[in-house]
């Protein structure tokens, strides 16, 4: 578990910042720039003083101000990937991967340096020296250097922000691998909500340095605190579940949740593998009878929760559909047509082109 | 080469060298030091001492020559307890040469290592203590290799610069040849002798001649450093 409880103040800036996430695990920071995302993992790095606060993580006092402890930063054993990299000039790849390496507790470690070139493909590049790298490059090797540090925690702060998307998407499987490879508990901070649905199992949404919400990826996924934050185009209710059938040919794979399935296209899919799918809001169609003659895939039974109101007259529905909820925007008009209200029993209907699944 | 350096220039040459490198090495690492504090330390009265290395900038050199002399002179409280502690005699010595040229160049050398000391990226420090390097080990193997370039240039300047201490050292040290009569000294006695017009122009073009190629070895050698570190 990671506890963290702190306030801290920087001229006109305050942050107050107080959540608790499961370890191992990835939590994402989540939240516009500037709203005191880095500083939180500045504090927890040790790098930054809370002016009053903890953070323990699992039996670790990484600090306590009432206690008056803190343990210094260069002996929490805490990775951290900074938004520029930050290798060392001076040192060649190698020399940077081996610089926390031969500072960590004795061996045998837990990570070792071919395992981490091999994750991370570093090979090619041990001889290098950092200027002549790409940002993705220079990404991978911070990324090996904090690991091999053999961290208790490792803190990524927007490692993506600089890349192009081209340089994002050679990235993201690492960290996808890193994730299920090593048990090392994970903070990431994001402003971009596709990387926090594809990497994160918990989040903290932040603004003006405070937490909105946080919990576990579907609960804040369908938090209405985080329409303000994501934009109406980007909400919706991210799930998980397992793949119950492949359909080659189709491009089509059939994911359980919960009670019920649902087709959605996945090139890479597996059956027996978790995988996650965003049910944008805007993408959704609700029912009053099961579809028949449409060209939908996917009519799911459910029973609407809450109606909000949501932007351009339109409204938010959440649908409970057994252990998961999903929201859908619809117009004023169509709620008021088709009679809904809490507890109305609806049928959600989805393309299932419209859904990317990730597997996890 | 006999036809055009005799053995006065020679001798005069080789002491310039070793009172020059003598002064850079001694000075060099407490250059270092007295920058950091400049630049990362906060305590009362930093201005005072800020003010107080750039001292022998402004001051006539032969009055820091004489408070040397005051000072570590054979009968002066540091200069009588070198030597009675370590055997060391500063006053009418090479080594005493040194000391008033190390002096006299402290502000210069001071000056290259904090400019290369304000460009070391503070985010690079605060990476290496997230891989577990202390404060000792970070100076010494992040903060120190990156200011290279600036403790090369200032050291190959306060050496060039060095070759030529003239008033602090003539009264510090006085004018023995063989013993602290450095170019500058040897080149000044051969003007005030009637027959040494050609000696001094001899002296003067050597003079000339290694202040250009120190400050030429400066810059060359900052470039090559900064190109190692990439930059």
């Amino acid at each position: 578990m990671l506890s963290v409880n702190v306030a801290k103040r920087r001229g006109a800036f305050a942050l107050e910042v107080a959540f608790e996430a499961p370890t191992p695990g990835i939590v994402a920071l989540f939240g516009r720039s500037g709203c005191g995302k880095t500083t939180v993992v500045e504090i927890l790095a040790g790098l930054l003083a809370p002016d009053a606060g903890a953070v323990r993580l699992d039996d670790v006092v990484l600090v306590d101000t009432v206690a008056r402890r803190s343990l210094p930063a260069e002996r929490r054993r805490i990775g951290y990937v900074f938004q520029d990299a930050r290798l060392f000039p001076h040192l060649d790849v190698r020399g940077n991967l081996r610089y926390g390496q031969k500072r960590a507790p004795a061996p045998p470690h837990a990570i070792g340096f071919d395992e981490v070139t091999d994750l991370l493909g570093l090979a090619p590049l041990l001889a290098r020296r950092p200027y002549t790298l790409s940002g993705g490059e220079r990404q991978r090797v911070a990324l090996g250097r904090a690991l091999l540090s053999q961290p208790r925690l490792l803190l990524l702060d927007e490692p993506l922000a600089s890349l192009d998307a081209q340089r994002r998407a050679e990235i993201l499987p690492y960290l996808e691998a890193l994730r299920d490879r090593l048990s090392i508990p994970i903070v990431y901070v994001s402003h971009q909500f596709d990387e926090v649905m594809r990497l994160a199992t918990h989040v903290v949404l932040m603004e003006s340095g405070r937490v909105l919400a946080a919990g576990g990826i579907h609960e804040v996924s369908v938090a209405p605190e985080l329409n303000a934050i994501v934009g109406a185009d980007a909400v919706g209710a991210v799930l998980e579940g397992v793949i119950t059938a492949v359909d080659v040919p189709g491009g089509l794979a059939q994911l359980q949740l919960g009670r019920g399935t649902l087709l959605v296209s996945a090139a890479d899919a597996r059956v027996g593998a978790r995988a996650r799918v965003q049910l944008l809001a805007r993408d959704l169609i609700l029912a009053t009878h099961p579809a028949h003659g449409l060209s939908v895939r996917n009519s799911i039974a459910g029973v609407v929760q809450v109606i909000r109101n949501d932007v351009h007259e339109a409204q938010l529905v959440t649908v409970d559909i057994g252990g998961a909820s999903v929201l859908a925007r619809v117009t004023r008009d169509a709620v008021a047509a088709l009679a809904l209200s809490a507890g109305s029993p609806v049928w959600v209907l989805v393309k299932a082109v419209s859904m990317r699944s990730h597997t996890l | 080469m006999h036809g055009f350096l005799g053995a006065a220039e020679l001798d005069a040459l080789r002491l310039s060298l070793t009172v020059a490198g003598l002064s850079v090495l001694c000075s060099l690492p407490a250059a270092i030091v007295v920058a950091w504090l400049l630049t990362r330390a906060h305590f009362p009265g930093r201005m005072l001492f800020d003010a107080f290395v750039h001292l022998p900038l402004v001051l006539p050199p032969v009055a820091v020559g004489y408070v040397l002399l005051v000072l570590f002179g054979t009968r002066g409280p540091f200069g009588h307890w070198l030597y009675v502690r370590f055997g060391v005699e500063l006053a009418f010595s090479a080594k005493g040469a040194a000391l008033a040229t190390a002096v006299m160049t402290f502000p210069l050398m001071v000056r290259a290592v904090r400019i290369s000391l304000d460009n070391v990226d503070r985010g690079l420090e605060a990476a290496a203590r997230t891989l577990g390097a202390g404060a000792m080990d970070r100076f010494a193997t992040i903060t120190l290799p990156l200011m290279l370039p600036g403790i090369l240039a200032g050291a190959v300047m306060a050496f060039a610069a060095g070759l030529g201490e003239f008033g602090a050292v003539i009264t510090f040290v006085a004018n023995i040849p063989g013993q602290t009569r450095t170019l500058p000294l040897a080149l000044y006695t051969a003007i005030q002798s009637p027959s040494g017009d050609a000696l001094a122009a001899r002296l003067a073009v050597i003079s000339f001649t290694l202040g250009l190629a120190g400050l030429l070895a400066a810059e060359w050698l900052a470039r090559r450093v900064r190109r190692w570190l990439g930059r």
